[in-house]
């Protein structure tokens, strides 16, 4: 056997929605895979393992990646939160509750990657972090307006094309009002 | 002890309010948001085995011999099978039996499943099955559709030759009389590319070993009691023996009526004795289901000076590729639908499905409809311009209007006349212009790529109409069966709703709830998983699930209605004065007894295309849409940017507004990927761009806002009056969005997808 | 796989040198690409996110911005946008937001793909490659001797990218990429330009439209004469018409499935024009471009 064939299996220790999660995995994991088939955390979903459609995007450290594209065993010590951990308990995150208010899915299997990038979309947004088409870099704050949310939400692929319900919901849990 | 998955599909609770032609919540929403709902492709069992299809890399070739005993021996695995395997009937098939389970002594296109493999990891699955050895005699594959229906020197891709089927259809007077008639006659081919479902959720599913020689399948698909009549019989066994249940379904848009893993996921586990799944990567999704066929069209039509169409003549190919799937129903749409909704005294259309060795080809969203929808209304706009008249006026002076006929003879019925629904679509505001001083980058063609700051950028607008069949045509007994239990559960009357039919996104349980509580008068609703514990409910395709499940559903809430206040009326000694005193009444009336009643529905029956002339009501129901689409073209660089799109469409009746304006966004953005990107690219038989990198699907920056005018003009025979929904805008998208930048470019744009080199340099 | 995690720059030159089999990865938006489609099966791979300093970047003293391999791009867009204009708008053209947050220029350079779309803007901007092993020490690669082949650079098997240094702009920047869609897309074939006033000259950056992300020499140096730095009189128009074929003259793309090697000369032509165009116009105007 060639030396790449070799599995090598290494601990990989994170927190995962708040929990502390120790697992042994072959060192070529994604942390999607990690996510889904060691910690039985299926939200995150497997559209392309390519990083071309998003529905794997999960939080990493706050910030929003595709899990796909993220070596689980590169991720020691990372904080990391998937659909199943934006719920405050019982409470639902407030874009869970918009996006079944505005109907912002039809099959539903981009939703969890498209929830994970609003939450990221939002953070970026609270931090004054500038758009990367927001022409006056040292502008303060942002306002998530539909072109913005738009730009933002690139990454995310919904194939039912229910693209209006999703600028709706994120707007709706910006505070940006209703209108679709 | 039946195993049972960690993670199944579950009962849905449907809120508390909302009956029909109300925005309600989806009853399965709350699950999507968390990540709860069970996917196909999320199925976990203890000791489960993965499943690994080896596929040909030639789109031709004979198999001289097929070495398993490597790969066997591999650590880790399981089984190796291959046709010689299969347990019953070797071949299945939607209409042909024609594709076979594994391929036998033969492959005919890049992709086909040739073995099988199941191991205790998915890596090790696929190493083995690198090691199985097939030995082929590669063949130039058969990829030239017109040369392999026409050419009687072509080589046949099965025995009884190419040709899967040819539909003549031949309208009012002869059109050789008419041509000579005809004041200004345009002729022109065009061609549309594969198009691809690419549903997110690739091809997956879970096959249960049963105790009784059985299996249980946890499958995602269309059609479970279609998918139940393939396998049971390639199975060996009894359809009693293989249970099937719908796991989540990530998106089909007809992708999903064939089947993929099924057969061979039950194979591997009947032969192991355990659970295996199979779950394909996205390249092999590209092989794994049948796409939109490609087609090649030729038109002629010609017209007096004034304006009036008198006469239509095309010729339609659509590359069926080896299997024949769907391929004759396709050809039935394009034939029938194949000029549109105009009124034209003399029609000829042949359409044309073969066989080759290019990708199969199957169902997808619009079926047939589209290609043509694609020809006949570039034609419009072409004579439109050749006559020196309004693409709009054109087409309102040519409208079929209810009372005409169509190609078929079939005459129009219930519906929105098309002439005023352009009237409607026209006056709609028009976005506002370009502001040709600032350059936002996001409102100009490219983006932020950056390539223009408005040099090059010229805006364009242009109108589609599509006609779609709704539900199943050409004389087949469709029909949908729903069982409905009415019982009081915590004091409180409770609805189960149980069908087999599959909710594919498009809001069917939220509709069945709706359905079940207006016509029961019940709160509390709550959807049973769908299995094939209760009858066929059909496809989930065709817009035919409102009507057909949904005229399931109630029917059979009528029955239970019936038996409830028949029930009121023996324990009071009198009849129920409403519905809603029937149900206050109900928990003392009802006590611990259930109601449980099981019907079918079938719609009114429709005809057989006659094969010389296709003349017949072959269809049950029709549905127009129409589009504007304005678009900005970067005609010096060919890149387009949609600004708006506009609707207008005849839905009869609105069921559930929020998720009936979903169908015609999403159907809308199909059409859109069609017009401008979507294309599987196929070079001697092989798939050059099996990836999401180069297979492009439109993004939220690619799809505009949009307007829509949703008319309402009930059909008698529908349920409610409605009239099936989602697949209309998929076709009059794609050519509104074309006439938009030949409008802006003065091109011909005679092929869709529309790249960029071809517009480019056109300034 | 074995999988390196090496904490310091030391132990990653010290760990490329034992195994210069292993792949480095740092964002892993381009690796796992490979390692997901079992495209490549790398024998180790080196973990390049523990070296800090490879995050960072910092100023010089020849006047130059050294920016650490592995500054992801969204943070090249925010922090160095102003700077590095050119660079920070083919940035924003790369993958999605997701893959923005992860991606780096250094994993852009280890690819060394044709339609990388770091390599034009580095290419325009005279950027060096400061490249390292642990037998020879460090050296400078100039980006325009950094790609050799397809998907093939002059590193070394035992030497790791660290930076790139490149001077902050001095003078207008353009990028331009086509794609058919309006995100997440490779591109088609791209172009980076950055006017060099202080040397009066211009620089430019082809990708995805020869074997190797190339300069158009002729062009720049065509374009160098006609311009009217000093009297900072308008652009001829066929001076813009005529750097655009000389740009597309430089190319020499192929047919694929992205696009015809035809209309990519073609666009390159176009692109050409335009950016030389606005650069030129930012120029009059008395300014840098900021990424906007």
């Amino acid at each position: 056997m060639e030396r790449g064939e070799t599995a090598v299996r290494a601990e990989i220790a994170l927190r995962v929605n708040g929990e502390e999660r120790r697992v042994v995995a072959d060192t070529r994991t994604s942390l999607l895979d990690l996510l889904r088939e060691r910690l039985g955390l299926t939200g995150s979903k497997k559209g392309c393992d390519h990083g071309q459609c998003g529905a794997c995007t999960v939080l990493v450290d706050g910030r929003r990646v595709n899990a796909c594209l993220a070596l689980a065993v590169a991720h020691q010590g990372a904080d990391v939160v998937t659909v199943e951990g934006l719920a405050d308990g019982d409470e639902p995150h407030p874009l869970q509750r918009a996006f079944v208010e505005n109907d912002a899915f039809q099959c539903g299997y981009c939703t969890p990657g498209q929830l994970c990038s609003a939450v990221g979309v939002l953070a970026e947004a609270a931090r004054g972090w500038p758009s990367h088409v927001t022409a006056d870099l040292a502008a303060d704050g942002v306002e998530l307006d539909e072109a913005e949310i738009r730009e933002r939400m690139s990454g995310n692929i919904c194939r039912c094309g229910a693209y209006p319900g999703i600028v709706a919901a994120i707007r709706e849990a910006a505070g940006g009002g209703t209108a679709r | 002890m039946t195993m049972t998955p960690a993670k199944v599909p579950r009962e849905l609770d449907s809120p508390l309010d909302g009956g029909v032609g109300e925005s309600r919540r989806r009853p399965d929403g709350t699950l999507k948001v968390t990540g709860e709902f069970a996917y196909s492709s999320d199925l976990w069992l203890e000791g489960m085995l993965w499943g690994v299809t080896l596929r040909s890399p030639h789109p031709r070739a004979r198999i001289r011999s097929i070495d398993v005993s490597e790969a066997l021996a591999h650590p880790g695995v399981e089984a190796v099978l291959t046709h010689e395997d299969v347990p019953g009937f070797k071949f299945y098939g939607l209409e042909h039996k024609d594709q076979p389970v594994l391929a036998i002594d033969q492959v005919r296109y890049q992709g086909e499943p040739v073995a099988l493999v199941a191991a205790d990891h998915p890596e090790v699955a696929r190493r083995a099955a690198a090691k199985i050895k097939v030995d082929y005699e590669v063949l130039t594959p058969i990829t030239d559709a017109r040369r392999a229906a026409f050419d009687p020197d072509c080589e046949k891709v099965h025995e009884d030759g190419n040709v899967v089927r040819h539909q003549p259809v031949i309208f009012g007077g002869d059109v050789a009389e008419a041509r000579a008639g005809a004041d200004v006659i345009v002729s022109e081919t065009f061609e549309v590319g594969i198009q691809d479902q690419a549903f997110l959720g690739p091809e997956s599913g879970l096959a249960v070993p049963g105790e009784d020689g059985g299996v249980d399948l946890y499958v995602a698909t269309q059609w479970m009691h279609s998918d139940l009549w393939q396998i049971a019989p390639c199975l060996g066994l009894p359809e009693e023996k293989v249970r099937m249940t719908m796991a989540g379904v990530g998106g089909a848009f007809g992708g999903r009526e064939d089947l993929s893993m099924q057969i061979h996921a039950a194979m591997l586990a009947m032969r192991t004795g355990k659970p295996v799944k199979i779950v394909y990567n996205r390249e092999e999704s590209f092989f794994g289901h049948v796409h939109r066929h490609p087609a090649r069209m030729r038109y002629e039509y010609g017209a007096t000076r004034d304006g009036k169409l008198v006469f239509a003549e095309a010729e339609i190919i659509l590359d069926g590729g080896a299997y024949a799937s769907s391929t004759p129903n396709v050809v039935g749409n394009a034939a029938s639908l194949g000029v549109g909704p105009y009124k034209i005294p003399s029609i000829r259309v042949d359409a044309y499905g073969v066989y080759t060795n290019n990708p199969p080809c199957g169902a997808m969203r619009g079926f047939g409809a589209v290609q043509a929808c694609f020809a006949y209304e570039s034609m419009m706009d072409r004579m439109a311009a050749a006559l020196g008249l309004d693409p709009v006026t054109f087409r309102q002076i040519n409208a079929a209007h209810p009372g005409d006929a169509l190609a078929t003879g079939q005459v129009l019925e219930h519906m929105a006349p098309l002439a005023e629904m352009l009237g409607r679509l026209k006056a709609m505001p028009m976005p506002p212009e370009r502001d040709a001083a600032g350059h936002d980058l996001r409102e100009l063609p490219g983006g932020v790529s950056n390539t223009t700051h408005g040099e090059g950028v010229r805006r364009g607008v242009g109108y589609g109409v599509g006609i779609k069949n709704i539900c199943f045509s050409e004389g087949f007994d469709d029909y949908s069966t729903a069982r409905v239990r009415l019982s009081i559960i915590g004091g409180e009357p409770t609805v189960l709703v149980h069908t087999s039919a599959a909710e594919v996104g498009q809001g069917l349980v939220t509709l069945k709830a709706q359905i079940a509580r207006s016509e029961l008068g019940v709160r509390r609703v709550t959807i049973a998983p769908a299995d094939n514990q209760v009858g066929s409910a059909g496809s989930s395709s065709a817009s035919r699930q409102s009507y057909m499940t949904g005229g399931a559903v109630k029917v059979a809430c009528e029955a239970v209605r019936e038996r409830m206040f028949k029930l009121f009326e023996e324990r009071l000694g009198r009849p129920p004065a409403s519905l809603a005193e029937a149900v206050e009444h109900l928990p003392e009336v009802l006590g611990d007894e259930v109601i449980d009643e099981t019907r079918e529905f079938h719609h009114h029956r429709t005809e057989r295309m006659d094969p010389v002339t296709g003349q017949a009501n072959s269809h049950t129901q029709l549905a127009i849409c129409v589009h504007r689409a304005v678009v900005d073209v970067d005609v010096e660089l060919g890149l387009v940017k949609v600004v708006e799109l506009a609707a207008v469409q005849d839905v009869g009746k609105i069921m559930n507004p929020l998720s009936l304006e979903g169908q015609i966004h999403g159907g809308t953005a199909q059409g859109l990927g069609l017009a401008l990107m979507e294309e599987i690219v196929v070079a001697d038989g092989k798939v050059r761009n099996p990836s999401f990198t180069d297979y492009l699907i439109p993004t939220i920056l690619d799809m505009p806002p949009m307007r829509l005018d949703i008319l309402e003009y009930a059909d008698p025979r529908a349920p409610y009056g409605l009239r099936g929904a989602g697949e209309p805008p998929t076709l009059s998208s794609t050519p509104a969005i074309v006439a938009a930048i030949r409008d802006a470019s003065g091109l011909a744009l005679t092929r869709v997808p529309v790249r960029p080199e071809h517009i480019a340099g056109s300034s | 796989m074995e999988f390196l995690r090496p904490t310091s720059w030391g132990e990653a030159l010290a760990a490329k040198a034992d195994a210069p089999g292993a792949v480095p990865i740092a964002g892993g938006t381009d690796v796992m690409v490979e390692l997901n489609f079992d495209k490549h099966r790398p024998e180790a791979l080196l973990d390049l996110n523990r070296v800090g300093e490879l995050a960072t970047w910092s100023e010089e003293e020849d006047g130059r911005l050294r920016v650490g391999a592995a500054v992801p791009y969204a943070r090249i867009i925010g922090e160095l946008g102003g700077r590095l204009p050119g660079l920070a708008m083919a940035a924003r053209t790369v993958g999605s937001p997701q893959i923005r947050n992860r991606g780096t220029v250094g994993g852009n350079l280890g690819a060394a793909s044709p339609a990388g779309d770091s390599h034009p803007p580095l290419l325009a901007a005279d950027a060096e490659i400061e490249v390292e092993s642990a037998a020879r020490g460090t050296r400078m690669i100039p980006a325009g001797e950094f790609y050799t082949g397809v998907k093939r650079s002059a590193l070394a098997p035992d030497e790791l990218i660290r930076a790139f240094h490149v001077r902050p702009a001095e003078g207008p920047q353009q990028f331009s990429k086509i794609g058919t869609r309006n995100a997440m897309v490779i591109a088609v074939c791209s172009f980076g330009l950055a006017l060099h006033p202080s040397d009066q000259r211009i620089g430019t950056g082809i990708g995805s439209a020869a074997p190797t992300p190339r300069r158009a020499f002729e062009a720049e140096e065509y374009a160098a004469g006609e311009l009217d730095w000093a009297g900072r009189s308008p652009l001829d128009e066929r001076v813009a018409r005529r750097f655009g074929e000389l740009a597309a003259r430089a190319a020499a793309p192929i047919d694929d499935v992205r696009g015809t090697a035809e209309y990519r000369l073609h666009a390159l032509s176009v692109m050409a024009r335009r950016t030389l165009t606005w650069a030129w116009k930012d120029y009059l105007n008395g300014g840098a471009t900021a990424c906007a």
